[in-house]
């Protein structure tokens, strides 16, 4: 067998592992693309802190901006809180509606983190998990962007800010239900 | 004052192992003895000025200097003692530090060793030892400084990682860079061999010493992992499948075959080009451990950082994969294979097909880790390849290496026949059956289990027929059976050493069968006072109580475990609050036996304490993963004396 | 010869195949569960195990002590009792995260190949295997003396395998 040039397969075999490797900078692992978008959202029926019922189906033809938080998510969700406050007050009279909900938390700790902020928007719990797992969540904080028919449109991890959510919600707003 | 010392120290060591390193390799090409010794006095500055950044780390630590950002990061004042002194390694920047102080440890010891010896060999050796060496402490300089200085100084630190303070981790991460590091020196004499053109036995028999360092502490490295996963996460189990798992156990795969293999061009002058590939393969996957750690682009459990760490490792990945191999394939020609086979059935042959199943697993723990990657590179969809993939593909493999494991040391060099096998083979396979039926009548169908167990009595077997037999002959020039089988133990140590190891192989898998097939759990809400039942055992809740710890908050269940056998016992997992960690951690409280350990993991509760979820998991076999690891230490101890006959 | 080889390939394969076919995703013997639970911990066991913990990255949903993974428990006990198959459940799931979510890839399309590769490769590695021994094995042979004394046999024998070391 002529060795002379077949022995520089073995470097050159090498070379597309590193390549692979060389991509996997530009991937970040822990950033998990949803299934949900473009798709109907779960229902949800909850009891808020202050003790009123809300649900998804009560909220058909308002957009919806989900909010998925914790008092033991630091930073992120201490960072995003007042956006959130912010932005509802900006967008609750122009047809959006912004809900929380507490996940994987102790009751006292979740009001002490509302209290701090002042939100005036409704936060409920989930117990048992089952809405953070109808919507895929898989950290905190998560938001997401639900339009007039009830579809989920996009999907923010990590923090939000008023300008991604200001962006967001003027596109939704603009759709007829 | 420590940061800017700590840091100038640093760039002094990297200049120096950097003029090391070419000093050395000048020497060689240029034959002036002035430049070789230069490179070993700056081998030796490089090991003091390493030393020195470790002394001045722990003073650091010591007296809580918040000044370093590394001991504001990794302590706080209410960090134990001890573990201020093991945060030293316990996140990222600190661990390139011990890297190199071991690398450089290590190269001190072959300047000691080889300098006299091995004439033509040990500048190149000493070049590239140097030359990794300047690669760490360049790691060390720019992308993951250990000196960075932090302004405005903390009042307190941050807190050393919560699953961190624990034993296995003080010295998990010491026996596994020992590993690591260790195969860096067969790699050196490999390269050095290689431009040399001395491709014979000697490189091999040179560092025959240094292999079987190297591949003990891997196994222990991987073996206080498992420990430690199966104490201190939560979980029970000991091995996950991790990428960064995956990352420290494939060097050990080739690293055993790379064992194993060498003995073959050792004394028959065959697979050379094959051996020389396998060590710089198992080189190569020691770096690429580090980098798949340090880059995060696997996501893990164990993944420390992103940053440009991961673009200084990869591209030290590449030139030492690209260079080594090339420098390989320009020899290529001095690489034939001398010896020849008279059969088929060969103790040759059987070590090749070690070999294959030991790269075979290699390959497929690769490309099941690096697999995520390609499809989301190929498919932008992101899968998981998990343990149930692993395991499936595995399992064949090792237990066709079990069977080689009986099989290989029994049969001859050169040729086997017919008498040889049978005479070698027949008892103890008929002993693997017997095993095999005897379980089954006793009940066990897992089939797994039972094929592992006729593996594990038939290589038992045999070495224990090959003892028995050795000793006998030995006995007719008059010793007794103590006297004989310890002089045969100390007379023929490579060989019995190396069963002793297999035995101590053997002794896992067992664990690592039964444990699969036999380990069972269950999870309940139990009210205060009330019980559950799982596996003969009761389990009852009889409440909570919190604490406040030098750094953290624990919530202690008190749970009364009773088995009807013996008296009852009260076992304490708790829940620890640590005020840096966004989430609790677990602490488990377990109770070890020889055939049976039992683990409870406190879930959720009622901050009343009227109500606590609780896991409890009784595992079977666990512990002989940790005693087939005492016998690996025994039989390594004995591989590695020195030879009886000629001086060491 | 190599039907000598064929022979010992053929017991490690076949010692591999059963080994392999009979360890199928190994089940924990669990007893079965007592009557309050109208689903089968076992297949609830099974179905968590299958999944992965969003968490603790490496570890399945029945292996992870979050609480994330406890949670996901209980919604796959409900989910199972209240009719669904497990592979409804997994459906549910994967419709909701995606097939990161399991922690075996889908035996099918483009992840067929991280299954099947491993096996090729195996394969392979078997035949070049034999290519090489049988290349080791053609070579001249040196003329070897087939008439020995036993006894000078046995002493030789005994004598080469003190000089072997290992």
């Amino acid at each position: 067998m002529s060795t002379s040039r077949l022995r520089w397969v073995i470097p050159a075999a090498v070379v597309p592992v590193l390549v692979l490797l060389a991509y996997g900078f530009r991937t970040d692992p822990r950033e998990i693309p949803s299934p949900l978008l473009g798709r109907p959202a779960a229902a949800f029926s909850l009891t808020t802190f202050a003790g009123t019922p809300v649900s998804l189906e009560g909220l058909r033809g308002k957009v919806v901006m989900l909010n998925f938080w914790a008092s033991w998510c630091v930073p992120a969700c201490y960072e995003e809180a007042p956006a959130l406050e912010r932005t509802w007050r900006a967008y609750k009279d122009k047809g959006v509606m912004v809900v929380g909900v507490d996940i994987q938390d102790k009751e006292e700790a979740a009001r002490q983190f509302l209290a701090r902020f002042g939100h005036s928007f409704p936060n409920a719990p989930d117990p048992t998990g089952r809405v953070s797992v109808d919507y895929g969540v898989y950290g905190v904080p998560e938001t997401f962007f639900i339009d007039r028919t009830g579809r989920v449109r996009f999907k923010q991890v990590g923090a939000l800010t008023d300008e991604i959510a200001r962006s967001h919600l003027d596109v939704l707003l603009k759709e007829p239900s | 004052m420590i940061p800017e010392l700590g840091y100038g120290a640093t760039v002094a060591a990297f200049v120096l192992a950097l003029w090391g390193a070419v000093a050395a390799a000048m020497s060689a090409r240029t034959g002036r003895a002035a430049l070789l010794r230069s490179g070993e006095r700056a081998a030796v500055g490089a090991w003091v000025l390493i030393t020195a950044c470790i002394a001045l780390m722990l003073y650091a630590f010591l007296t809580f200097d918040f000044s370093v950002q590394y001991v504001a990061v990794n302590t706080n004042r209410g960090t134990p003692f001890y573990y201020r002194i093991t945060a030293l390694w316990g996140a990222l920047e600190g661990s390139i530090v011990l890297w190199s102080w071991m690398l450089s440890i290590y190269t001190l010891i072959v300047v000691v060793q080889y300098r006299r010896r091995q004439p033509e060999l040990y500048p190149w050796v000493l070049s590239v030892m140097l030359g990794i060496l300047a690669f760490f402490l360049l790691v060390m300089t720019i992308p993951a400084p250990p000196f960075e200085r932090l302004t405005p100084i903390p009042a307190d630190g941050r807190g050393l990682n919560p699953l961190l303070q624990d034993s296995g981790m003080i010295t998990h991460p010491v026996a596994l860079y020992l590993g690591f590091t260790g195969f860096t020196v067969p790699f050196a004499f490999a390269m050095a061999a290689l431009v040399v053109g001395r491709t014979g036995e000697e490189w091999i028999t040179i560092t025959r010493r240094w292999t079987i360092i190297a591949w003990y502490f891997l196994s222990l490295g991987l073996l206080i992992g498992g420990w430690w996963s199966c104490h201190v996460l939560g979980w029970g189990g000991y091995w996950a499948w991790d990428p960064v798992e995956n990352a420290a156990f494939m060097p050990w795969l080739t690293g055993t075959a790379f064992l194993h293999s060498v003995m073959i061009q050792e004394r028959r002058s065959m697979l050379k080009l094959w051996n020389l590939a396998l060590i710089i393969l198992t080189f190569g996957l020691t770096i690429f451990g580090t980098f798949l750690t340090r880059s995060g682009i696997i996501g893990s459990v164990h993944s420390f950082t992103q940053g440009s760490i991961g673009v200084f490792f990869l591209g030290f990945l590449a030139l030492v994969l690209l260079g080594s191999f090339s420098l390989l394939a320009s020899r290529i020609e001095r690489l034939r294979a001398e010896g020849v086979l008279d059969s088929v059935v060969t103790r040759e042959s059987m070590f090749l097909l070690n070999n294959l199943f030991l790269v075979a697993a290699t390959f497929t723990v690769f490309f099941g880790t690096v697999f995520p990657l390609l499809s989301e590179a190929v498919r932008g969809v992101k899968i998981s390849v998990g343990a149930p993939f692993f395991n499936l593909v595995n399992i064949p493999v090792f237990l066709a290496l079990l069977f080689l494991m009986g099989v290989g040391p029994l049969i001859a060099w050169r040729r086997a026949s017919g008498a040889n096998l049978k005479r070698n083979f027949l008892k103890p396979v008929v002993a693997g059956l017997v095993a095999a039926g005897t379980l089954r009548a006793l009940g066990v169908a897992n089939g797994l289990v039972l094929t592992a167990m006729a593996l594990v009595v038939f290589v038992a077997g045999t070495i224990a027929l090959d003892l028995f037999r050795a000793v006998r002959a030995r006995r007719r020039s008059g010793d007794d059976w103590g006297a004989a089988t310890w002089g045969l133990l100390l007379r023929q140590n490579r060989r019995y050493g190396g069963f002793i190891v297999h035995l101590g192989i053997l002794v896992i898998s067992l664990g690592v069968a039964g444990s699969q097939a036999w380990s069972v759990q269950k999870e309940v809400t139990l009210d205060r006072g009330q019980s559950m039942e799982l596996a003969g055992y009761q389990v009852r809740f009889d409440g909570l109580s919190g604490s406040e710890e030098s750094n953290h908050a624990k919530v202690t269940g008190t749970f009364t475990v009773t088995n009807g056998r013996a008296g009852g016992d009260v076992l304490h997992p708790a829940k620890k609050f640590y005020p840096q960690e966004q989430t609790p951690i677990a602490a488990v409280d377990y109770r070890l036996g020889f055939f049976e350990d039992i683990y409870l993991v406190l879930g959720d509760f009622a901050s009343d304490g009227s109500h606590a979820t609780v896991k409890l998991q009784v595992n079977r076999m666990v512990s002989w993963l940790w005693l087939g690891g005492l016998v690996l230490t025994l039989g390594a101890a004995l591989a590695i004396l020195p030879d009886a006959r000629r001086p060491a | 010869m190599t039907r000598g080889l064929a022979g010992a390939a053929a017991a490690v394969a076949l010692v591999a195949v059963v080994g392999w076919a009979t360890a199928a995703p190994p089940p924990a013997a669990a007893p079965p569960a007592p009557a309050a639970t109208k689903v089968d911990e076992q297949i609830a066991h099974d179905v968590a195990s299958q999944l992965r913990c969003v968490v603790c990255q490496s570890l399945s949903v029945a292996d992870s002590p979050s609480e994330t993974a406890s949670q996901m428990r209980a919604i796959i006990r409900d989910r199972l009792a209240a009719g669904d198959s497990p592979e409804q459940v997994r459906a549910y799931f994967v419709e909701k995260y995606g097939d990161w979510i399991l922690l075996s890839p889908p035996k099918s399309g483009f992840t067929l190949l991280v299954w099947v590769l491993p096996f090729v490769g195996l394969g392979i590695g078997l035949v070049l295997v034999a290519v090489v021994v049988r290349r080791w094995s053609r070579a001249p042979r040196a003329a070897t003396p087939s008439q020995l004394d036993p006894a000078v046999r046995e002493r030789i024998r005994r004598e080469l395998s003190e000089m072997d070391k290992s």
